[in-house]
């Protein structure tokens, strides 16, 4: 079901979007490297100035150093502009707050938030936050894998 | 009253011990192991070792069960979840929210979620009781958002003699009760103020300077 909603949305994305994604770790990196070579306008927040370093040379979007569960942050991050907002940090607590502030206090029109303990997904869609979790998404890529016999790849 | 507490720290010691010793039943969900160890051997609570905000570890503590959840931890985005969760998924009839950031207070509470931030409520009470010396006892209820203050009138008090209607009572004051030679009055607009009167005032915490004043005159 998640696959299906991934696929249909995530590649129709024709106009310059402002996009601010909280955490540059791997997921947050990729994401932010993708849209802005797309040309979107990309905002990135993270603690660690390090973490900076996982942007591609390529990146031509913004990169605000420090914590997203701070208001003064997120009111930097000019979110009440913002069409699309990206929780991907390692902290599930972290993502499902940031992701409420924006959703509810700076009304993002789209608000995603990775979540790792699938257990916590249930609640939080019934807040309003929409959540994606890679565990589970990966362990249907698996299962799809096994049932249709062959590998993903050949099946596109 | 069965409370559920995730944090730890001084201020979980201190309110569990506070709380037991009320009679009431605590149960604590702390995330390090020794800590875990420490409680149980000091406190009379059970204590539950791991992340509060893991539906397996409340629905273990008993959340299901609890009339309270308080989250002391000292990450914010922690204790808002835990606070959400107990509520949603355990229908936990109050759930109060520690903001260790002050700002956070608005958010969470946006969030539907009751907050308290110690540096709000401790500065407020430095701040009022500093200021004058009559007030024998402050009490801030319903979030900080209300006093209850008590003072004794002095001589010098500008409301000494008059009929409590005629006072010109600042907006958002009530006066509850006047104690008079310890006998409680529950004053009506013709009762009389008299100096040495201890009265019992009901603010809003953004009235209550103006109350004050109101009642024991600005030259304080």
């Amino acid at each position: 079901m998640i696959l299906k909603r991934l696929s249909r949305k995530t590649f129709d994305m024709e106009k310059n979007l402002y996009i601010v994604i909280v955490g540059c770790g791997r997921l947050g990196s990729l994401l932010a490297n993708q849209l802005s070579q797309k040309g979107h306008s990309v905002l990135v927040i993270d603690p660690s100035e390090d973490a900076f370093n996982n942007l591609s040379p390529g990146f031509s979007g913004f990169r605000i150093p420090g914590d997203a569960s701070q208001l003064t942050i997120l009111k930097e991050a000019k979110l009440e502009k913002a069409d699309v907002f990206f929780a991907t940090t390692q902290s599930d607590n972290v993502n499902l707050m940031v992701a409420q502030v924006a959703r509810k206090l700076f009304q993002v029109p789209q608000v995603l938030a990775r979540i790792e303990d699938p257990k916590r997904e249930d609640v939080f869609n019934r807040l309003g936050i929409e959540t994606i979790c890679p565990t589970s998404v990966g362990a249907e890529l698996f299962l799809l894998s096994v049932a249709s016999g062959r590998s993903l790849r050949e099946n596109r | 009253m069965r409370v559920l507490i995730v944090g730890g720290g001084k201020m979980l010691f201190f309110l569990c011990r506070a709380f037991t010793e009320k009679g009431h039943e605590v149960i604590i969900i702390n995330r390090s192991r020794e800590e875990c160890v420490h409680l149980s051997r000091q406190l009379s609570a059970t204590v539950v070792f791991g992340d509060g905000s893991d539906l397996v570890i409340l629905k273990e503590a008993g959340a299901m069960g609890a009339d309270v959840v308080l989250a002391i931890t000292p990450h914010d985005q922690d204790n808002l979840i835990i606070c959400q969760l107990a509520s949603i998924q355990f229908h936990v009839p109050r759930s109060i929210a520690l903001a260790n950031d002050p700002d956070n207070v608005g958010i969470f509470e946006k969030l539907g979620v009751s907050a308290f931030s110690t540096t709000h409520i401790v500065s407020r009470l430095i701040e009022q009781r500093a200021s004058l010396e009559q007030i024998v006892n402050l009490l801030p209820i319903g979030e900080g958002r209300v006093n209850v203050t008590e003072l004794v009138l002095p001589a010098y008090s500008p409301v000494v003699g008059k009929p409590l209607k005629k006072i010109g009572l600042p907006e958002n004051v009530l006066v509850a009760v006047v104690m008079r030679d310890l006998h409680p009055i529950v004053p009506r607009g013709d009762d009389i103020l008299l100096a040495g009167d201890r009265i019992v005032l009901i603010t809003l915490t953004e009235h209550h300077e103006s109350a004050v004043k109101a009642f024991l005159g600005s030259g304080n």
